[in-house]
């Protein structure tokens, strides 16, 4: 990636994979190799051990007590929330609402909007959209009467931005683009993106699922509406995502889902729904999934997210350079700007049976289409390879991958 | 032969291959070598769902017997196809569907294709005795 990554402290991969116990083990005889990292990254075991302490010492329901254990739990994943505000440098700490994921994040937006749309209204998204940021807006569309628009890309699997300026007008009420493409690793210009959007009083949501684990996020700087992302995929637990709003675009949004702790007062004739973030947080949370995001969010930045990014950066080049070197792979998505996803295909080979045999090695990469049809459509492909690093994978390991592949192709041809 | 004789080949087959991948450089060899599917019938209705990858099957009555053919953008799936007909086809709907197969399990195909691919195995299967209930009536 050529952005502004600065990394001050280069990773030291040897003492930081120590963290990762999964990482030790190893996969139909040989050591494990994971490179799936853009589906669900590895925990480390301060992560895990945040949350089985929690459970063995702290668990109780929060909110809701006043006795000592109830307080602390309640503390805990407050401060969790706390230290998410912080990671993205969101003004004020009820603006973060906690979800189950980047999918619940975007389906809690989605249906909030239903009731400030009107027909003919129109949403924009882009073509690298994961599924996740395509269906709730088709659902509304749907709903409301609303329309959907794409932003089309080029054969780089790059945004054609002068498309996207045409698609703006008054009529736009909502533009949801990811942050970097899952499927291309594409890096989009969101910053211009949402400058343009603001022009014509539109909202803005940015699906953060794959990039906060591998750059500095400012949600002020970049003055998003809404940012979304996973915890599963930052060295967090699976089950629980984040949900930035500004308050004021939380505050036009209705409640989404109606239950305990998000009610101020109830009677059978009216409700009255709670202040942020807890109007959005209806029942008893994922309390120990908040609290083991908040070990991740420590995690990553006792590394340096931009240190991280760096050696991800690094690796992504010594991969594709190897990688040239066999002549036979195809690359889909070679944006200039570009996370650690290397998107990929061997002359001949179906892509199935190259993941297989490449699990046969040990080595884990993820196969098919990565819940963005679109994109396959655009390039005729039925699926692709794709290998996503971390900052605890190693040259040594790419180097394994190249001579696993090599493997797999005269296997196969 | 009968079912059970094919089976017993096939396991006599992979009996000598000392390591996964030779069974797998195997098991590419028989997609490799698998032809004859009817490009008619390569129809969106003849592809097994259940399948990482696209694999056709097409069926049809010869006298009593039930022929299969077969045909996978994928190499392995392909192989794999391929041992299943080469097993089943041509033998009655009767006997397909009174034989319970236990090569797979026997040449260690259930444990050691993923998830993903033991799900195809069994739907090529369920679909393969789909055919002969179909042709039994
Ligand atoms: C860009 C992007 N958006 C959304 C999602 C959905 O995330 P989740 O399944 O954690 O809700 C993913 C995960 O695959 C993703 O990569």
């Amino acid at each position: 990636m050529d952005l502004a990554i600065q990394a001050n402290q280069k990773i030291d991969v040897q003492k930081v994979r120590e963290d990762f116990p999964v990482l030790h083990q190893k996969v139909n005889g040989s050591p494990l190799v994971y490179f799936d990292n853009a589906a669900s990254t590895q925990k480390p075991k301060q992560v895990i051990e945040a949350i089985s302490n929690y459970y063995k010492y702290e668990h109780s329901n929060i909110h809701r007590g006043v006795h000592t254990l109830s307080l602390k739990a309640t503390e805990k994943y407050e401060n969790a929330r706390g230290k998410v505000q912080a990671f993205l440098n969101a003004p004020k700490p009820e603006e973060i609402i906690f979800t189950k994921g980047t999918t619940g994040s975007i389906n809690l937006v989605a249906n909030g909007f239903t009731t400030l749309l009107k027909p003919g209204d129109e949403i924009i998204i882009s073509y690298l959209e994961h599924h996740s940021n395509i269906v709730p807006w088709q659902m509304l569309c749907e709903r409301t009467g609303a329309i959907l628009k794409v932003i089309p890309m080029n054969e780089a699997g790059e945004l054609i931005y002068a498309e996207y300026e045409k698609l703006l007008s008054r009529k736009t009420k909502l533009v949801a683009v990811n942050h970097v493409s899952n499927a291309l690793g594409t890096i989009n210009p969101i910053q211009q993106i949402i400058n343009q959007a603001h022009q014509y009083g539109a909202a803005v949501l940015i699906d953060g699922a794959q990039s906060v684990s591998h750059f500095k996020v400012d949600v002020q700087a970049l003055n998003a509406d809404f940012y979304v992302f996973s915890a599963h995929k930052l060295y967090g637990p699976t089950g629980v995502g984040i949900l930035f709003g500004k308050e004021e675009w939380l505050n036009k949004l209705p409640p989404y889902q109606g239950g305990g702790d998000m009610i101020k007062t109830v009677t059978f004739e009216k409700t009255t729904y709670n202040e942020l973030p807890h109007k959005f947080e209806a029942g008893t949370p994922n309390i120990a999934g908040g609290i083991g995001l908040g070990a991740a969010v420590d995690y990553i930045e006792t590394l340096g997210v931009n240190n991280v990014g760096a050696w991800e950066d690094e690796l992504l080049h010594y991969a594709v350079d190897k990688m040239k070197t066999l002549g036979t792979v195809r690359f889909y998505g070679t944006a200039k700007n570009k996370a650690a996803v290397i998107s990929f295909l061997l002359d001949g080979c179906h892509p199935y049976d190259v993941g297989a045999l490449l699990d046969q090695q040990g080595i884990a990469v993820r196969t098919g289409h990565h819940c963005t049809q679109p994109i396959m459509d655009w390039y005729k492909i039925p699926g692709t390879l794709r290998a996503s690093f971390s900052f605890y994978n190693t040259k040594e390991e790419i180097d394994k991958f190249i001579i696993a592949l090599e493997r797999a192709q005269k296997m196969l041809l | 032969m009968t079912i059970k004789e094919k089976e017993e080949e096939v396991i006599e087959e992979f009996s000598f291959f000392e390591d996964w991948m030779a069974k797998y450089e195997y098991i590419i060899d028989l997609g490799k070598n698998l032809n004859g599917y009817p490009p008619e019938q390569k129809t969106p209705e003849n592809i097994i769902k259940g399948c990482q990858s696209q694999v056709w099957l097409h069926a049809y009555m010869d006298g009593e017997k039930l022929i299969y053919k077969a045909d996978s953008d994928a190499l392995i799936s392909k192989g794999l196809i391929s041992l299943l007909v080469g097993v089943l086809s041509d033998q009655t709907p009767a006997d397909i569907l009174s034989n319970k197969l236990k090569f797979i399990e026997e040449i260690g195909l259930n444990e050691h294709l993923s998830p993903n691919r033991s799900n195809g195995l069994s739907s090529m299967i369920k679909t393969m005795k789909a055919y002969a209930i179909a042709f039994s009536k």
